[in-house]
């Protein structure tokens, strides 16, 4: 219910922290005459301010992160050697270089004062942020500071270094392929010096006995295009050939050895100056066209797995006391120690009297599963609530709930061929060039034999693969970009193909069609007084129930009261006593409901003083427009929905989704892949939308795995595509401009075939020279590169996709950021 | 006539320069992160604090 706006007068406007920006509702404090939101704020100001650091709030405004919830991690685990061994980048006796993934780095202020990090914490001698990949390389000395010390440094200032186990396993590979660029650099060097070499015989000057020696620079500087620029198509089409396909880099490698022979020919023979330019500039724009292609998103990770999601150490009881270990070491039979919020890390048996674990990163399942001691707990649920203690049954890497891992499906690399359709093309088009060149040799055969030779070899040159080569890269590589823009990202341009290829989309229900902890909560019984109400909200604020944090969200605009005696009886609710009356919050049994039975929707109920007063429900709010969503997708595609959930959902879905639709609940993460695997060997090409864990071994077995998410910092599973999830209304016109974009493609090869045929007409009589083929190669290159980029554009216009709102990215609440570490 | 040989030699010697240079230039890790240096250049170098007396025993700070 939603209040008519008030006026707020200037007096009553709540002032904003300096620090972080969030308005000062709860907690307010004056410093200096500046506001702050909380002590933590403000103490991360002061700091900041002692060591000369005040840029920092100068650069941008309000920069800091929210310091309302501060939890003093335990860095403990990064004296062990071991861990650091893995962590570091180099070390030497007196430098160290080690890189932190920091997913607070939002800014233009981040970087600036995670570069000055020398001034906080001596010792450290350099620090180099990466802002899109949120990383920051510190080089400090050994000997003076330690890797816990940067690390407990790095939390106080409020950007928490993020350390998993999944990132202790990963190999570090160089993270950008630099071949590509050395190669480029070849290719443009050669390609302009030969070009102004050749500029004689461009402006037609007779050339004396000298020019020779120009033709021989010529050829020399096209050595390294051939040798090292152009090797990797060199091998590619070798490949293609030893395994009986054509690729599209078959014609390429024909055409480029094709310039080299016959410019070879020609230089030392004497007959002419050759083509490397054209040669040059081919392998030039190719490799442009790959750089292009290449692009990745640096912020985003396509590629976690469950070992992303787990802490890189853990508490265990050892020698009487509590100490923290790294997880790896983790034996059975060992007691460990799990806090609120944290993942359960190995199977075990629950020692605690009781607790409540959410399984809904694993099974999908939303509601909390209550459990007594002596119950088994299995790895992948998240506590809920006062720490509990469990003893170790299975290590670590053999937890029943993650043995979906096993699977060939993540065993085995997803298919990484290159482009299908250029592949094809590719294979026609050398079928046709070699047909047309052994006719043009027959013809001419019979007439001159040198001239046969000449013409052949022309034909091999013009047949300009170069035109062919660059569609598919700037067609797609913009694509990509484009929708990037509109915060839809795509692992590389090959999902591109695979999405115009679909035939049946199958969705997951809970975090997917409907949006995570967002309910729709409406009071059942007399209204809540404001009085009661902040009753209400006080002691809901308490508990680390989900639903509880929903209520208390769902009735921030009250008051919260101080309480006392709280307790939380797990399974049941809680209770608290707040101005001197005693009330519950929980299961109808334990606040005394009349008549329990809510249709199986979730409620909260509410006794105060003993008396019932009603309940809340909880109704999962499903994301805008899904319905319409769901009824233009069922038009081009077949669909299915999986949920881990209980079928209490079922009418309203069927309503909604068509009625040869499968919709199944209860599924388990093998469940859904399984379900997708039967599809595909009915021939189905299917996409899977997804949200959780649970969904991981669906995504990766499907052609198209799509994760919605609303805060790139969350961990998502691996991945085809990302997209954000205020972009689901969209999601058909996206899809089908995707697929649109093929048709794009089909015009620049309807382009390329008239530059051949141009070019052909030339070749087959025997007028080739060098100056034409330096002429039309890098026309059709540069018009191939013009139409791909602008027909993409044009399209996304037409379609009316510019004009979608900007999905803004949620920055990671400081909160989020200690999930994962102890 | 004979000179342009030279010359184009030396040119192409000093453009070869160029090119490993730029092969420097990657291989130093610049072009790992293209964003990042687009933001480091606006920032205003910090003017030093002047001081009326000068300490011989105080030490200057440098920015790595």
């Amino acid at each position: 219910m939603k209040e008519s706006p008030v006026e707020i007068s200037v007096s009553e406007r709540k002032p904003t922290c300096v620090h972080c920006g969030e308005a000062c509702d709860t907690t307010h404090i004056v410093h200096n005459d500046l506001d702050f939101c909380c002590e933590g704020c403000q103490w991360v100001y002061q700091i900041l301010h002692d060591n000369n650091l005040q840029e920092y709030y100068k650069i941008q405004q309000s920069p800091g992160i929210n310091q309302r919830v501060r939890e003093a991690t335990d860095y403990a685990f990064l004296d062990e050697p071991e861990i650091q061994q893995k962590i570091i980048d180099y070390a030497s006796s007196h430098l160290i270089k080690v890189t932190f993934h920091l997913p607070a780095i939002h800014c233009a202020s981040c970087i600036w004062l995670l570069e000055h990090l020398y001034k906080l914490v001596p010792g450290v001698s350099r620090s180099q942020v990466d802002f899109l990949r949120k990383k920051v390389t510190i080089h400090y000395d050994p000997t003076q500071v330690t890797l816990r010390r940067i690390a407990e440094m790095l939390e106080h200032i409020g950007y928490a270094p993020s350390l998993n186990m999944g990132q202790l396993e990963e190999k570090k590979l160089p993270v950008v392929p630099r071949k590509l660029y050395y190669q480029l650099g070849v290719a443009g060097f050669c390609f302009g010096n030969i070009m102004l070499l050749s500029f004689p015989e461009y402006l037609g000057i007779e050339g004396d006995q000298a020019s020779r020696w120009f033709n021989y620079l010529n050829w020399g500087l096209g050595l390294p295009v051939l040798l090292y620029g152009a090797q990797d198509y060199l091998k590619s089409a070798w490949h293609g050939v030893k395994n009986g396909g054509l690729n599209m880099d078959v014609p390429i490698t024909l055409g480029i050895i094709a310039l080299f022979v016959r410019s070879t020919i020609d230089i030392f023979g004497n007959y002419g100056s050759g083509y490397m330019d054209s040669l040059a500039g081919l392998v030039f724009f190719l490799l442009i066209g790959k750089w292009f292609q290449q692009k990745t998103f640096h912020h985003l990770s396509f590629d976690r797995d469950y070992k992303s999601y787990f802490p890189i150490a853990i508490s265990v009881w050892q020698e009487d006391r509590w100490t923290t270990i790294p997880l790896s070491k983790v034996e059975p039979g060992q007691r460990i120690q799990i806090k609120n919020n944290q993942l359960i890390p190995a199977d075990g048996i629950l020692l605690t009297p009781a607790t409540q674990i959410d399984y809904s990163f694993v099974t999908g399942e939303s509601d909390p599963v209550f459990k007594r001691a002596g119950d088994t707990l299995y790895a992948g649920g998240k506590q809920i609530g006062s720490p509990i203690e469990i003893q170790v049954t299975k290590a670590v890497g053999q937890s029943y709930l993650l043995q979906l891992w096993e699977d060939r499906a993540f065993t085995q690399k997803k298919e990484t061929r290159d482009h299908r359709l250029a592949d094809q093309i590719g294979t026609y088009f050398t079928v046709a060039i070699l047909t047309i060149a052994g006719i043009t040799f027959l013809y001419w055969s019979g007439k001159d034999l040198n001239m046969a030779l000449v013409t052949v070899t022309s034909v091999l040159i013009i047949a300009c693969p170069c035109a062919l080569a660059l569609a598919i890269p700037f067609t797609y590589g913009n694509v990509m970009r484009l929708l990037a823009d509109k915060n839809m990202y795509l692992r590389s341009t090959r999902i591109i193909e695979e999405i115009q290829r679909l035939t049946h989309i199958v969705f997951d229900k809970t975090g997917t069609l409907t949006a995570v902890n967002d309910y729709h909560i409406l009071f059942h019984g007399t209204p809540l007084s404001e009085a009661e109400s902040v009753l209400v909200r006080s002691v809901a604020h308490a508990s680390t129930h989900p639903l509880s944090h929903q209520l208390d969200l769902y009735l921030n605009k009250y008051q919260l009261g101080s309480i006392e005696d709280f307790r939380e009886e797990p399974g049941q609710g809680v209770t608290a006593r707040v101005a001197g009356q005693v009330v519950r919050i929980g299961s109808a049994n334990w606040t005394g409901a009349p008549n329990p039975g809510s249709n199986g929707k979730q409620s909260v109920h509410i006794s105060i003083d003993g008396t019932y007063r009603g309940n809340y429900l909880y109704e999962s709010r499903y994301r805008a427009s899904w319905r319409k969503t769901i009824k233009v997708l069922a038009r081009d595609y077949q669909l299915s929905l999986l949920s881990g959930d209980g079928d209490r959902e079922l009418r309203r879905i069927r309503s909604v989704f068509p009625a040869a639709s499968t919709i199944l609940f209860n599924q388990k993460p093998k469940d859904k892949l399984e379900y997708i695997r039967a599809l595909q060997d009915a021939e189905q090409r299917v996409m899977m939308i997804g949200d959780g864990i649970n969904d991981a071994g669906a995504l990766q077995a499907s052609e198209v795995g799509l994760v919605i998410t609303e805060d790139i910092n969350n961990f998502t599973p691996a991945s085809d595509a990302i997209i954000h999830n205020g972009l689901f209304p969209y999601l058909p016109q996206l899809i089908q401009y995707t697929r649109l974009s093929r048709r794009v493609v089909f015009g620049a090869y309807f382009l390329a075939l008239l530059y051949n045929v141009v070019g052909l007409s030339f070749a087959v009589q025997g007028m080739l020279s060098p100056l034409v083929a330096a002429v039309l190669m890098p026309i059709s290159s540069v018009t191939m590169v013009l139409y791909g980029l602008s027909a993409s554009t044009l399209l996304l216009r037409i379609m009316k996709l510019n004009e979608l709102p900007q999905a803004d990215w949620v920055q990671t609440k400081v909160d989020d950021l200690y999930q994962f570490t102890t | 006539m004979g000179v342009i040989f030279l010359l184009i030699g030396i040119s192409l010697i000093v453009a070869g320069g160029f090119l490993a240079a730029f092969f420097w230039a990657v291989r130093s890790g610049q072009y790992d992160d293209e964003y990042t240096p687009s933001v480091r250049i606006l920032w205003d170098d910090k003017k030093p604090e002047n001081s009326t007396s000068i300490d011989n025993n105080s030490t200057t700070v440098n920015k790595p």
